[in-house]
């Protein structure tokens, strides 16, 4: 060992130094892992993104969601809007709006010729008068198009997209609470306790979720608060059985015996001992668990037992562009590709958040 | 008068295989400022008796079926669930085994280290963290104050134990068990942690329970000791006195199977047979199908413990009668 060796690795412990100043925690950890998976990292930025744009996307669209025209039904995206202004005796003019495809059939009384030249004076930008009515190209525009009665399908997408997320999230929120404590208050106490609140979870689990639902909406009509109840109400059950397992598992742990033996009570020790060792599992099931939980809120959509019109989301916009997608196909596109890309960020972030989380586990 | 006096304690499980009397009628005294070792294979009870006490044993299966424990005027194995939280970690401690997986490996260090304060004491989060840096430094962890917010898998295992030790003695305890504290460690910091318990003991004036399989950690840190076999007390004494003259033919035996008193070449000494199956009643020495000196009646005829001398007590039946002596070397020749 020369001293020359020695001072050419001066900065390694200085980091080092730095980054101990206070401890890394496992989360921190984690989150370092994360970091590193780059398509793990990438979906939750584009979830995220996601999330703000439904949220503040239609503030800006110029259209709200339940907003129709039904001289504009159907119009494919992009597509130039004619404004018609009809005037009336003693009154405002009565104003709407056409599409450039349709504008032909304003003029059926007119030769072909005669019809060919008024169009393609419109499409100059000339204002056209005829009887009653003006006509003049707009620069307004549906850059997703609009759906069967004439409403703007990106504002429909993005509000849609905010009860999905919102339906997800809360039907998680509620199945992640629920999952959490239930399970962690039976593995941690056991024995009897255990027995009668695990087989009423098995009860639950037998049941067939459809029909519940069908039924829930039967009795109490259709409602966007018991969409999260039932939602909630059975995707907590797959929650308590995981926590419970890792619950037993960890009670036996000596860390607990040693908590138990400072005198902490059960409640202190399940709330702050347990729980916390279980969150990374809880997190990973939290994260595939979403994307459940809009899957079935579209299935439901798509039964016809979801938001109730004019509200829209996801699995209802596709249930529409469904029905319609041998005319107007965008209908179905738009809120499939929505949809789909952000299923596939919440999973891959899920992926990415077991190999952060439980290393042991990863491939490499 | 006794800081614990634990008189004929029973601990029996209930399991599928029948009821395993992990503990059957154990008594011992702990006094302040002074070490009493447990001494025992695995499986003798030594844990169990401990975990006992301060009802740390799991229900079902286990249950106390006799005895008491008096502590300070309460029975320990009587009281409320509630009472018997107020004197652990308060009163009566404990140190575990293996302090890699002792400690919570999602919270600091600081959050552990506070947590017996806050529970039993009325004390500020400040005040409290300004304890455990203070508890830290005096199990001998250099920069307490900023390691304090270290977590547990930044720590090597002996540091670890040291905190585990802090931890326990944070709330000035009277009595301090220690269940195989140095079982995991390597023997250069088993013997820092055995020193760093004495020492705190000196300072503290605290009892303390050592349970352990190690008879050369014993012999240097215990004033007096109880050997443990098959959930009873064979043989209980001055550690001097046990070690100098055997009486019963387990702790001889027992002596004998310490590696480091063996002679070179020759092969190492291990005791025949196999503990006995604590499911099925032993009504005589529990020892005795392992014993060289075994008679008909050992096996029959119940035995209790006896003094041999003021501070010596021995289970052996063929020893109270006078039928056999010093067994200080007896065995070699038995299974040459």
């Amino acid at each position: 060992m020369s001293i020359e060796t020695a001072t050419v690795v001066p900065d390694a412990p200085v980091i080092q130094e730095a980054k101990l100043a206070s401890g890394t925690s496992l989360w921190q950890d984690a989150w370092y892992r994360l970091q590193r998976n780059r398509l793990a990292l990438g979906s939750l930025v584009f979830f995220c993104m996601m999330a703000v744009v439904c949220v503040l996307g239609p503030l800006f669209t110029g259209y709200t969601y339940e907003q129709t025209e039904l001289s504009l039904k159907a119009s494919a995206p992009l597509e130039p809007i004619i404004e018609r202004t009809e005037s009336v005796k003693n009154g405002a003019p009565r104003r709407s709006y056409l599409g450039l495809s349709s504008i032909e059939d304003e003029f059926l009384e007119k030769s072909p010729e005669e019809r060919q030249a008024v169009v393609a004076r419109i499409k100059r930008g000339e204002v056209v008068r005829e009887d009653r009515f003006s006509y003049h190209l707009t620069r307004l525009k549906h850059r997703f198009g609009t759906d069967a009665l004439g409403r703007d399908l990106l504002t429909r997408v993005l509000v849609g997209g905010q009860i999905s997320l919102a339906v997800g999230f809360a039907a998680t929120l509620v199945s992640v609470v629920i999952g959490v404590l239930w399970g962690a208050v039976a593995g941690f106490l056991g024995g009897k306790v255990d027995t009668v609140m695990m087989r009423l979870v098995d009860i639950l689990y037998a049941m067939p979720f459809t029909v519940i639902v069908i039924l829930l909406m039967v009795t109490f009509g259709r409602n966007f608060i018991l969409l999260f109840v039932a939602i909630g109400a059975v995707e907590w059950l797959t929650m308590a059985r995981i926590v419970r397992g890792q619950i037993i598992s960890l009670k036996h742990q000596e860390f607990v015996e040693a908590a138990v033996s400072l005198g902490l009570s059960e409640r202190t020790i399940i709330l702050r001992h347990l729980i916390p060792n279980v969150l990374g599992p809880v997190i990973i099931y939290t994260t595939l668990t979403v994307p459940d939980v809009m899957l079935l809120e579209a299935v439901l959509s798509f039964l016809g037992l979801g938001v109730p019109p004019p509200m829209s989301s996801w699995g209802a916009l596709l249930d529409d562009g469904a029905r319609t997608m041998e005319t107007s196909l965008w209908l179905l596109v738009f809120p499939a590709l929505f949809f789909s890309s952000t299923l596939f960020s919440l999973n891959f972030l899920g992926d990415g958040l077991r190999d952060a989380l439980d290393p042991k586990s990863s491939k490499d | 008068m006794p800081l614990l006096s634990v008189e004929n304690l029973k601990t029996y499980f209930y399991t599928r295989a029948g009821t395993v009397r992990a503990v059957d009628g154990v008594s011992f005294d702990l006094e302040s400022g002074k070490t009493l070792g447990i001494v025992g294979e695995s499986g003798s009870g030594k844990s169990v008796t401990c975990y006992s006490i301060l009802g740390l044993v799991p229900q079902p299966p286990g249950r106390i079926v006799g005895g008491r424990a008096l502590f300070a005027g309460v029975d320990l194995l009587a009281c409320s669930k509630e009472q018997l939280r107020k004197i652990r970690g308060k009163r009566i401690s404990m140190i575990f085994q293996d302090p890699m997986t002792s400690l919570n490996p999602y919270l600091r260090i600081s959050e552990q280290l506070m947590e017996p304060l806050l529970v039993h004491e009325r004390i500020s989060r400040k005040h409290a963290l300004n304890r455990a840096v203070t508890s830290l430094e005096e199990v001998g962890i250099q920069d307490a104050g900023r390691r304090v917010h270290f977590y547990p898998h930044e720590f090597s295992g002996g540091m670890r134990q040291r905190v585990m030790i802090a931890m326990a003695l944070i709330s000035r305890p009277e009595i301090l068990i220690a269940d195989e504290p140095t079982t995991a460690l390597d023997v250069t910091v088993q013997a820092q942690i055995l020193e760093l318990i004495k020492q705190r003991q000196r300072e503290l004036g605290l009892a303390v329970a050592f349970i352990t399989h190690d008879l050369g950690v014993v012999a240097s840190f215990c004033a007096s000791v109880k050997v443990m076999y098959a959930g009873r007390i064979v043989e209980a004494g001055l550690t001097r006195e046990i070690f100098a003259r055997p009486c019963h033919p387990y702790n001889a035996a027992l002596q004998q199977s310490i590696p480091a008193l063996h002679e070179k070449g020759k092969p190492l000494f291990t005791i025949a047979g196999l503990p006995p199956d604590l499911s099925k009643p032993i009504p005589g020495c529990p020892f005795a199908p392992r014993c060289a000196y075994m008679l008909p009646k050992c096996q029959q005829t119940p035995v209790r413990l006896q003094g041999v001398t003021a501070h010596h007590e021995t289970a052996c039946l063929r020893f109270q009668v006078g039928e056999i002596g010093d067994l200080r070397h007896p065995l070699a020749s038995v299974t040459a």
